[in-house]
C-alpha cells in the first residue's frame, strides 16, 4: 500500500486533488480510498488531505503519519507546517516552489522534488489554482497512477475548456519531472 | 485487482447513501443541514430538484420540526427519511420517543459526532448511544458500502408488520461521510425487488378516524412499551433474515446482528462497533502474523443488543476488550456496560476490560490497538481490569 498526504490552504483544492488520485487509481483497477483531514474550512488556512493506494481492498481509516509520498501545494506552508514530518526515507516529497531544493533546508532523507507548478498553472490556466498541475507531478514523479487514467479522471470531473487546459498543465509537469 | 463497473466507482460516503435513500423512493424527506451529515441532504435535495427523486422534500426550522413532520407524513402512509447527527439529534429527542411509541418506521441517517459543550464537530458516538433507550433500532456500519446496503435493509427491517420500529443506520461521521473509496452503487430496479412500496395496514384516514399515540393511563401504558419491547426481540431475527435476503439479491453480507473475524480460535476478543473495525482488522492481521490470538466480534446490531448471539460467539474467549467512541459519564460507556449485563446471567466467565477512544475526532490508530491488546493480555491476570480512557493525553490535564 501507498500513502500519499497533501498539504495545501484551504480553496486550493487539496481534497478535491486526494479524490482525483482516488478515482485515477481506481481507474488502474487499484484499489484506493482518499480523505480530508477533518477540519473547520477556512480559506487560507493550512489543510490537509490524504489518499492511499493499494492492490487489495484497503481497510485502515486512521490518519496518515508515514507517508511514501507528500505533495505540497503552497510553499509558504514550510515555515508553518512540519511537511516532510514522518515522511518515509524512500519516499517523495513534490513541492511546489520557484527556488532550488536547496534553499528550503527540508529536514528529510526523502527525495525532494520542487516544481514551479504555479509558473505552469499560471500560463496555461491563467489562474493560480496549482492542484491539477501538482497531480501531475506526482504522476510523473512516482509512477503510482497512470497519466491516462488521471487525465481521465480530471475530464470527468472538469468538463470542456477548462478540463482540456487542466490536462494540458498534468502534461507540462509530467514531463518536467518525468 | 478492482474492478470498474457502470454502478461501482469511486465516491463521497454522502453521496453513496443519498444514492441509496434515492433507491428507497422515499415519499417524504425532512432534515436539517448540520456538519457531517450536510452532504448527505445536499446530495437528496439536488437529486429531487433534479426529477432523478419523486420525493417530497421539506425544508424545516430545526431537527426537532424535520423528525415531527416525518410522523404525520409516516401516520398517512408516507415512507419518510431524515438524517442528522449531534446537536441535531439532541434537539430530535422529544420526537425520538414520539416516534417510536407512535409505532412510526422512520429510518435515519445518523453521521455520529461529539457533543458539546465544548462545541467540537468531529467523530465519536456519544451522540446515538445517548439515544440507545429512545425505542429506535440502531445499526452502527463499518464502511460505506455497508452504509449503502444497511439503509435499503433498514426499510425492510422497519416496516415490516411485526417490528413497525424506527431505525438508525449510523455511520461516523466525517471517516465515513467525508471519504472517498470505491462503491457499489445499488441499481434501482434490484432494490425495487428487494424493497417493495411501503403500504401499511393502519395509516391516518378521514374516511376510518383513528388516532396515534393520543393517551394512555396506568392501566394501559406498560403494553405500550412492552409491545415495543417485543417488537425489538423479533427484531432480532427480522435483521438477520432481511441480512441474508440482502445477500440472496446483492452478493454481499457483513453479519446480521454480528460479524466476527478471527474469533474462532481467539484468547483476546475485541468487541467494537463502527468504522474503527478497518483499523482493527489490520492489527489483527499484523498481530497474528506475531502468533497473537487476537479476534474481533463487531456489534452491528445495537437495539435490539443480540444478548444470545454475543454469549455463543464470546463463549471460548479468555478476555474481552470493547473499545467505543463513546462514555457514559458517571458510568462506564454503553457498549461494555451492555456486553456485561449480557454475560452475567449466563455461565460465561472473564474479565471484561472497557476502553473509551476516539472521542471528539482523536484518531484511533493501530498503535493504539496494540495497547488495547497489551492491556487485555494484562488483565487476563486480573492486573488492571476497571473501564479507562485509551488515549488520555495527561500531560495537558
Amino acid at each position: 500500500m501507498k500513502e500519499i498526504r497533501l498539504h495545501g490552504r484551504g480553496g486550493q483544492g487539496s481534497v478535491t486533488a486526494a479524490e482525483m488520485i482516488a478515482v485515477a487509481a481506481f481507474e488502474d483497477k487499484r484499489f484506493s480510498q482518499a480523505f480530508p483531514a477533518f477540519g473547520v474550512e477556512r480559506r487560507g488556512a493550512p489543510v490537509m488531505a490524504f489518499a492511499r493506494i493499494a492492490d487489495k481492498p484497503i481497510r485502515i481509516r486512521s490518519q496518515i503519519y508515514e507517508p511514501d509520498y507528500v505533495i505540497v501545494q503552497d510553499v509558504t506552508l514550510l515555515d508553518v507546517v512540519d511537511v516532510a514530518g514522518g515522511l518515509k526515507p524512500t519516499g517523495k516529497i513534490i513541492i511546489n516552489t520557484d527556488r532550488p531544493c536547496e534553499a528550503l533546508k527540508l529536514k528529510t532523507d526523502a527525495e525532494v522534488i520542487t516544481i514551479d507548478a504555479t509558473k505552469i498553472a499560471m500560463e496555461i490556466l491563467k489562474r493560480p489554482i496549482v492542484n491539477t498541475t501538482m497531480l501531475g507531478a506526482f504522476c510523473g514523479a512516482s509512477k503510482e497512477v497512470g497519466l491516462e487514467s488521471l487525465n481521465k479522471a480530471i475530464s470527468e470531473r472538469f468538463k470542456g475548456e477548462l478540463g482540456k487546459k487542466n490536462l494540458l498543465a498534468i502534461k507540462a509537469a509530467f514531463e518536467r519531472v518525468s | 485487482m478492482s474492478e470498474k463497473t457502470a454502478n461501482r466507482k469511486v465516491v463521497e460516503g454522502s453521496y453513496a447513501v443519498a444514492h441509496a435513500v434515492m433507491c428507497c423512493r422515499p415519499d417524504v424527506i425532512s432534515a436539517y443541514p448540520i456538519t457531517p451529515q450536510t452532504h448527505i441532504v445536499e446530495n437528496l435535495s439536488q437529486m429531487v430538484a433534479d426529477g432523478e427523486l419523486d420525493s417530497e422534500f421539506l425544508t424545516v426550522d430545526s431537527e426537532f420540526s424535520a423528525l415531527s413532520v416525518l410522523i404525520g407524513s409516516s401516520a398517512c402512509g408516507a415512507r419518510t427519511y431524515s438524517s442528522t447527527t449531534s446537536q441535531g439529534l439532541a434537539l430530535m429527542y422529544e420526537v425520538l420517543y414520539n416516534v417510536s411509541g407512535m409505532r412510526i418506521p422512520v429510518v435515519m441517517n445518523v453521521a455520529n459526532r461529539a457533543l458539546g459543550a465544548p462545541l467540537n464537530i468531529w467523530n465519536d458516538q456519544q451522540d446515538a448511544m445517548g439515544a440507545r433507550d429512545a425505542g429506535w433500532l440502531q445499526i452502527y456500519v463499518e464502511d460505506v458500502q455497508e452504509a449503502v446496503d444497511a439503509t435499503l435493509q433498514a426499510y425492510k427491517i422497519a416496516e415490516d408488520a411485526q417490528i413497525r420500529t424506527p431505525i438508525m443506520v449510523c455511520m461516523d461521521g466525517f471517516i465515513l461521510t467525508h471519504v472517498y473509496e470505491p462503491v457499489e452503487l445499488l441499481d434501482k430496479e434490484k432494490a425495487r425487488e428487494f424493497l417493495p412500496d411501503y403500504k401499511p395496514a393502519d395509516i391516518l384516514d378521514p374516511a376510518h378516524p383513528k388516532t396515534f399515540g393520543a393517551f394512555a393511563d396506568p392501566s394501559t401504558y406498560t403494553e405500550f412499551r412492552y409491545q415495543q419491547f417485543e417488537a425489538q426481540l423479533k427484531a432480532l431475527d427480522k435483521i438477520e433474515k432481511v441480512a441474508r435476503e440482502f445477500e440472496e439479491t446483492f452478493g454481499r453480507y457483513y453479519g446480521g446482528l454480528l460479524d466476527s473475524y478471527f474469533v474462532e480460535d481467539a484468547e483476546i476478543v475485541i468487541v467494537t462497533l463502527g468504522s474503527v473495525i478497518g483499523t482493527i482488522k489490520d492489527a489483527i492481521d499484523a498481530m497474528r502474523s506475531e502468533g497473537k490470538k487476537v479476534g474481533l466480534l463487531k456489534v452491528r446490531s445495537y437495539r435490539p443488543f443480540p444478548v444470545q448471539a454475543l454469549r455463543k460467539a464470546l463463549k471460548d474467549a479468555s478476555v474481552i476488550a470493547v473499545i467505543e467512541k463513546d462514555v457514559a459519564i458517571g458510568g462506564e460507556a454503553g457498549l461494555v456496560t451492555d456486553l456485561k449485563a449480557s454475560l452475567y446471567n449466563s455461565n460465561i466467565r472473564m474479565p471484561i476490560i472497557g476502553f473509551t477512544a476516539g472521542l471528539g475526532g482523536r484518531d484511533i490508530t493501530i498503535k493504539d490497538i496494540r495497547k488495547i491488546v497489551a492491556k487485555a493480555e494484562a488483565a487476563r491476570k486480573s492486573i488492571e481490569t476497571e473501564f479507562q480512557f485509551l488515549d488520555l493525553r495527561t500531560e495537558i490535564l
